[in-house]
């Protein structure tokens, strides 16, 4: 394989790690700061314990989430060196602001929240948990608008052989990031949501904690039912976005391959790479019309209008929105049960039971959601602008093999000692010493 | 103007970095060595712990203003150093993890693993980054496209690894001096010997490469065309000097600080140097990626440039601001009740 090839696979394979642990951290750090000002303001205990446990798994969560971030940083350079020289003048300057505005205040205060239990008041460290979880909101906002203007640039003109800036407001209030910021944190408030319930589930079943842990999985119900109502909601706005700006990626999410109004959307499906799909069956009359742009009648631009070399890969864009959208669908069923039952959720142990297992559902949802994003958004690297292919770095095929591969087996092994401390942690519940 | 502003805060930066992460690389290299059983050692990590990942952003920073104010120079230092770089990165990676999930799991297997981890992850970036930074001072062989020829083996060329040898001893004498304030009793008395007892052999590596770097670099040049320049010195002699003036006074604050003085100003030493070029070509000064127009212009554009030392004047001091708060509020000894890695 070329350097080409194994750049694209080291970096999905680097971002979609790096995207395991971020979507927790966002959320999680949020309910923690929640949950400290709950012990500020009522002096219950209980909010103590609660934060402390969580706090445990979110730390382990976090330095895996820091640690393969730095990965990313570097790859622009090491691997997409023709990228960073041509559209440096802007990606590079809001990769640089993420770091001075946010990083810094997030990895400085993440030290003072651990080490601060004893040396700050619960008011000051409740502060400073609030700290920890804005800054990293605020870096997933920097670099939603560099990857935005990926997706939608704005704001340049091509001078000296390069995107250099014009507008800096027009690069910051990209549209297009801005829904890709919403979806992102809604989606990690479902992630955080169904962690939290799940594994206080777990322990239900087994009742051990019950009064910890019933409290637990009430937050993390009601996080959960209402984050999971609005991803789903705001998605479909952002669907139109898509079709409004990148139509050949929202016709690979639908293989909608001929170009026709009041098109329709095939329950069962099978796409096909050439012209046209394996199996269509089951249309729903213009459905794709109306989630694409709100109208019946609306024509919708099929692939086979746009030049093949133009196409993103159909199969994978595809089977990834379904799985994200079917995701969407059964995880606001699942919360709404959870939500309603919460106060007697002991009478139904089977849906206890089920509920760990259902934590992996929104971490799947997110790699879907940006498999969608970036393979829709080939062959180009920034949208019309720039070509995957003109933008890896001159390094030979073999130096990104071997990195590929040590990258992917160091992050197997912390990833697995990662999960079992944090499985530990679980098991070991609210009370145990370390 | 804009260029050469940003030149210089590219150089502070770097510089910044080096003074903060270097005293937490140091004591991973030290710990080894210093720490005699099982406490002393938590007391090393704990000495890191507030500090550790907020030091590592100054890197993330300085790699980012690169890629920001110097694209060109991102482009073709990351890619030109590829096989380093990664190996940096593999190293920052386990170190990181290892102050988390060391203390987790009481085995003294799973311990030593990760003891082992911090060890060469702390190690590995002190001689990479002298490594890449002398190679720098040098000059890389760089083309008209921007393209580097030869491999990680030619960086470790003797100029280079005198480099290595010059940041490893930096952060060693700088871990020593941090543990001398966040320890207490006997290991604060190994450290307080260890720093003196690296010091001459420092002192005896700084003359050398600076010698080394007449012969082999172009680095004076800058100072001999306008002598003044030669003031920098101050800096790192002084520097030098007050760290082990403050140290056989046990005054352990104001030894790390001359310690830090002396990192900052052997980094500005060598980045005033180069000016105006932050990559120069060792094939032909033509190719040399720049600041100004004097090679191959790097530079972004000037609209970047203004919004980002507007950013940078805003953020840089209040991120100094609150890191400084911090190192006040946990600059006292750690006790077993502190014990949190
Ligand atoms: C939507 C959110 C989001 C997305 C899409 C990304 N990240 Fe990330 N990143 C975070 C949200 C985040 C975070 C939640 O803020 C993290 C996780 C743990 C942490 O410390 O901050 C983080 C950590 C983190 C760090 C370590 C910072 C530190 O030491 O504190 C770096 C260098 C990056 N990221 C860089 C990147 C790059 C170059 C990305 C693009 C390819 C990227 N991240 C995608
Ligand atoms: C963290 C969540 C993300 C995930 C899981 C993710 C996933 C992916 C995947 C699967 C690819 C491979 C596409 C292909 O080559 O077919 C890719 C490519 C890429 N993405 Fe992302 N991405 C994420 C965020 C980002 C962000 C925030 C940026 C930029 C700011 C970005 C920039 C890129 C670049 C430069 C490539 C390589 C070139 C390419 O193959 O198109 N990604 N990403
Ligand atoms: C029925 C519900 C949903 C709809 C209609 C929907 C819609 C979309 C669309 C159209 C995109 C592509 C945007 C682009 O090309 O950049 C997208 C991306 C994405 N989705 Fe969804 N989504 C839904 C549910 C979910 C769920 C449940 C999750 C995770 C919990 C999720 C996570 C993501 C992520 C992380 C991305 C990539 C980032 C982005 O582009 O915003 N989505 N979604």
């Amino acid at each position: 394989m070329d350097a080409l090839m194994l750049s694209r696979l080291q970096f999905a394979a680097a971002t979609m790690f790096h995207f395991i642990f971020v979507p927790l951290t966002l959320g999680l750090s949020v309910l923690i700061a929640g949950m400290e000002t709950a012990y500020v303001r009522t002096g219950k205990e209980i909010y103590l314990r609660m934060a402390k446990f969580w706090g445990k798994l979110f730390l382990i969560n976090f330095v895996l989430g820091v640690v393969t971030g730095i990965t990313l940083e570097f790859q622009f350079g090491t691997n997409w060196s023709r990228y960073s020289a041509y559209v440096g003048d802007i990606f590079g300057s809001l990769l640089a602001i993420e770091a001075t505005a946010a990083f810094f205040l997030e990895s400085t205060f993440i030290g003072v929240w651990v080490f601060g239990w004893k040396r700050l008041s619960p008011k000051a460290h409740a502060i400073v948990a609030w700290l920890v979880a804005g800054a990293g909101n605020l870096s997933a906002i920097w670099i939603l608008i560099a990857n935005g203007f990926m997706q939608n640039p704005l704001g340049y003109a091509i001078r000296n052989g390069r995107a250099e800036l014009t507008d800096f407001l027009a690069v910051v209030g990209n549209p297009f990031a801005w829904q890709q910021f919403a979806h992102t944190i809604l989606g990690a408030f479902c992630v955080a949501g169904f962690f939290v319930m799940g594994l206080s589930a777990w322990h239900l079943v087994r009742k051990s904690h019950e009064e910890f842990f019933g409290a637990s999985l009430r937050l993390g119900a009601g996080v959960a039912l209402v984050a999971s109502i609005l991803v789903a909601a705001q998605g479909h706005f952002h669907g139109n976005e898509v079709a409004r700006i990148q139509p050949a990626k929202l016709a690979a999410m639908e293989a909608h391959w001929n170009t026709q109004a009041n098109a329709p959307m095939y329950l069962l499906q099978i796409p096909g790479e050439n012209g046209e799909n394996a199996l269509e069956a089951l249309p729903v009359p213009s459905l794709l019309s109306i989630l694409a742009y709100n109208d019946p009648n609306a024509v919708v631009k099929g692939l086979n209008d746009f030049p093949a070399a133009d196409r993103p890969p159909v199969t994978i864009t595809f089977l990834a929105f379904r799985a994200m959208v079917g995701i969407g669908t059964l995880m606001p069923l699942i919360a709404l049960f959870a939500w309603f039952k919460r106060r007697d959720l002991g009478k139904y142990p089977w849906f206890l039971k089920l509920l760990p297992w259902t934590i992996p559902l929104p971490y799947l949802g997110m790699q879907a959601g940006w498999v969608v994003a970036e393979v829709g958004r080939q062959p180009w690297i920034v949208y019309g602008l720039m070509r995957t292919s003109d933008a890896v770095s001159p390094v030979s095929g073999g130096q990104v093999g071997f990195t590929l591969v040590a990258i992917v087996a160091l992050y197997t092994l912390l990833g697995a000692a990662g999960f079992f401390l944090a499985g530990r942690t679980v098991v070991q519940g609210p009370d145990a010493a370390h | 103007m804009l260029e050469t502003i940003w030149f210089l805060l590219w150089g502070v930066l770097w510089a910044v970095y080096f003074a903060l992460d270097g005293f937490d690389l140091g004591m991973g290299m030290l710990k080894p060595f210093l720490a005699r059983n099982e406490f002393e050692k938590r007391v090393i990590y704990n000495a890191a712990g507030p500090f550790w990942d907020g030091n590592e952003v100054w890197l993330i920073a300085a790699g980012g203003v690169t890629f920001a104010a110097f694209p060109l120079a991102y482009a073709a230092m990351f890619s030109g150093l590829y096989t380093a770089l990664m190996l940096l990165l593999f190293a920052l990676i386990i170190r990181g993890v290892s102050f988390e999930f060391r203390s987790k799991i009481d085995s003294p297997g799973w311990k030593a693993f990760w003891d082992g981890c911090q060890t060469v992850g702390s190690f590995l970036p002190a001689l990479l980054l002298g490594v890449a930074f002398a190679n720098i001072f040098k000059g890389l062989p760089l083309d008209q496209n921007q393209i580097m020829h030869g491999g990680v083996i030619d960086l470790l060329n003797p100029y280079g690894l005198a480099g290595g040898v010059l940041f490893v001893l930096l952060f060693l004498v700088h871990g020593a001096l941090w543990l001398t304030i966040k320890a207490e009793g006997d290991l604060r008395e190994r450290a307080a010997a260890t720093a003196a007892k690296l010091w001459p052999v420092l002192a005896v590596v700084i003359v050398l490469f600076l010698a080394y770097t007449f012969v082999a670099t172009k680095l004076f040049d800058n100072y001999f065309l306008y002598p003044a320049l030669f003031l920098i010195l101050v800096l790192p002699v002084g520097g030098l000097v007050l760290t082990r003036v403050f140290l056989a006074a046990r005054k352990f604050w104001l030894a790390w600080g001359a310690s830090a003085v002396l990192i900052i100003g052997t980094t500005l030493f060598g980045v005033v140097g180069l000016f105006p070029a932050l990559l120069p070509s060792s094939l032909n000064p033509a190719w040399s990626l720049t600041a100004t127009d004097a090679g191959i212009k790097a530079s972004s554009s000037p609209l970047t440039l203004a919004i980002m030392l507007g950013v940078a004047l805003v953020f840089v001091p209040i991120v100094l601001g609150y890191q400084f708060w911090v190192y006040k509020t946990f600059s006292f000894p750690v006790t077993q009740e502190d014990l949190e890695y």
